[in-house]
């Protein structure tokens, strides 16, 4: 066990501050998941609509966020404004808006792509079966567009929850961090304890993640042909 | 035929795509019972005409009334229309999310509010009439074309519509399928259904019309009964176009 060095792991509160470390990751990505769903799903509703000025901007939008590394984005929201604006914003807090911002943008693109994604002939039999346009949204368009859009939003969940790692480089003391202050505090009772710490907080990410990823990969399948 | 009660009305009606017009000062009335049958060389307009019975096109031009009512879209009244004028498209275009039955059971109760009950006996009679009973739980991807047309009708018919457009209903199946779906149309017909259908099936539209339009370039080109058309056609154009469905036959060279 010591040559693993996972002993580190039951010295003292080490093991309950990994995980307090991991529910920050996950505190961070749910509400800017909580926040990219209710900003992203009417955006991209807008975007789905053919308006040329929504689209330039919303088109510009998403290029930002594709093209900037969120990283950037970070030190942007976080330092950057200190300077400018003199915000003095909370690490979470600046961490939390990058998040969203990148959510929403991703968010929009995929529920414009399943909207689009569903025939035109679909609105028009609905319709033709004397369907108000409520009607037609509520039971025959949006049931299909979010059996497209779940299991690629499930995967934007993921992906966000794993890009958490970065938000430790502008301080906040999230899972990766609280593993690398485990190590350095233990540097000299356990040196092998990098592997150790780094493998526990691989299996939680994994843990994290995977039944999420595997409930997308279940309803992909389910939906496939629907 | 003028004694029955006339359920729509298109009064020269001009509909235009850009600078194109695809229907040119074109009127048509559908009586009570009645089955008129449109024809035509595709791009015509037929389906178009169809599309603008039902408000699912604006058109710039004239006005199209059901039972005196006017039909548009944008106006309120366009769901009460519809609920009365059913249309069965190319495309079948059933609710992938959702079983048979509930596709033939969710516009009586939603829209009409009808009693579950009473709608499910009747969606499974009419199921049982096409044949297809046994697949009220399947989804619509496990079925056939022709048997995916089928509940199409059925959706159509749980309605109670009083008139039922028909867009081409067999033009995307394979040949076998066809005929399955005609005898149903048939069988309506003999029923005393009022119908408007749009076809490329030549025999079928003859057996079945009451009344044949022969539309080119979204103009009328000529109208009468289907013996009169089809046996008689005055017009070269309708000649030409009738033309097209007749092969002579082939003889060889040699044997001449």
């Amino acid at each position: 066990m010591q040559n693993l060095g996972i002993d580190v792991l039951f010295k003292g509160s080490n093991m309950m501050r990994l995980l307090g470390g991991l529910w920050v990751s996950l505190r961070i990505s749910l509400i800017a998941v909580f926040f990219s769903v209710i900003l992203g799903v009417p955006l991209g509703i807008l975007m789905s609509r053919n308006s040329r000025i929504i689209r330039a901007i919303t088109r510009l939008y998403l290029e930002i966020v594709r093209i900037m590394p969120q990283m950037v984005l970070l030190f942007i929201v976080f330092f950057g404004t200190t300077r400018v604006f003199g915000w003095n914003l909370d690490a979470e807090v600046a961490s939390v808006i990058v998040f969203s911002f990148w959510g929403c943008a991703e968010m929009s693109d995929l529920v414009r792509g399943a909207l689009i994604s569903i025939p035109k002939h679909q609105y028009e039999s609905a319709k033709a079966l004397g369907m108000n346009s409520f009607a037609v949204f509520f039971f025959i368009i949006l049931p299909q567009t979010i059996r497209r859009l779940l299991p690629l939003s499930i995967n934007l969940v993921t992906r966000m929850i794993k890009t958490t790692s970065l938000v430790m480089m502008i301080g906040v003391v999230e899972v990766l961090k609280v593993g690398q202050q485990i190590i350095e505090a233990n540097r000299t009772s356990s040196p092998n304890a990098a592997f150790g710490v780094y493998g526990t907080v691989f299996l939680l990410y994994f843990i994290g993640c995977w039944p999420i990823s595997m409930l997308s990969k279940y309803l992909e399948k389910k939906w496939k042909n629907d | 035929m003028s004694k029955k009660e006339e359920i729509i009305r298109v009064d020269h009606i001009t509909k235009r795509y850009d600078e194109n017009a695809v229907l040119d000062d074109f009127s048509l009335s559908v009586h009570e019972g009645e089955v008129v049958v449109i024809v035509g060389p595709s791009g015509c307009g037929k389906s178009t005409i169809l599309r603008i019975m039902n408000g699912l096109e604006p058109i710039q031009k004239g006005e199209v009334t059901y039972r005196g009512e006017k039909v548009d879209g944008k106006l309120g009244s366009i769901t009460r229309i519809r609920e009365k004028v059913g249309m069965v498209f190319q495309s079948y275009e059933l609710f992938p999310h959702k079983t048979i039955l509930q596709n033939v059971m969710l516009a009586p109760l939603l829209v009409q509010k009808r009693d579950r009950k009473e709608v499910k006996e009747e969606a499974l009679q009419l199921l049982a009439r096409v044949g297809l009973s046994e697949k009220k739980n399947a989804y619509p991807r496990q079925l056939s074309g022709g048997q995916k047309q089928r509940v199409a009708i059925v959706r159509a018919l749980a309605m109670h519509p009083e008139v039922l457009l028909f867009d081409e209903v067999t033009a995307a199946l394979d040949p076998e399928m066809v005929r399955e779906v005609l005898d149903v149309l048939l069988s309506l017909a003999k029923e005393g259904k009022t119908m408007v259908i749009v076809t490329h099936e030549m025999s079928f539209a003859k057996a079945v019309a009451d009344r044949v339009i022969f539309l080119d370039g979204g103009h009328l080109e000529e109208e009468g009964t289907a013996s009169e058309f089809f046996d008689h056609p005055k017009t070269e154009r309708a000649k030409q176009f009738l033309h097209t469905f007749t092969y002579d036959k082939v003889e060889r060279e040699e044997e001449r």
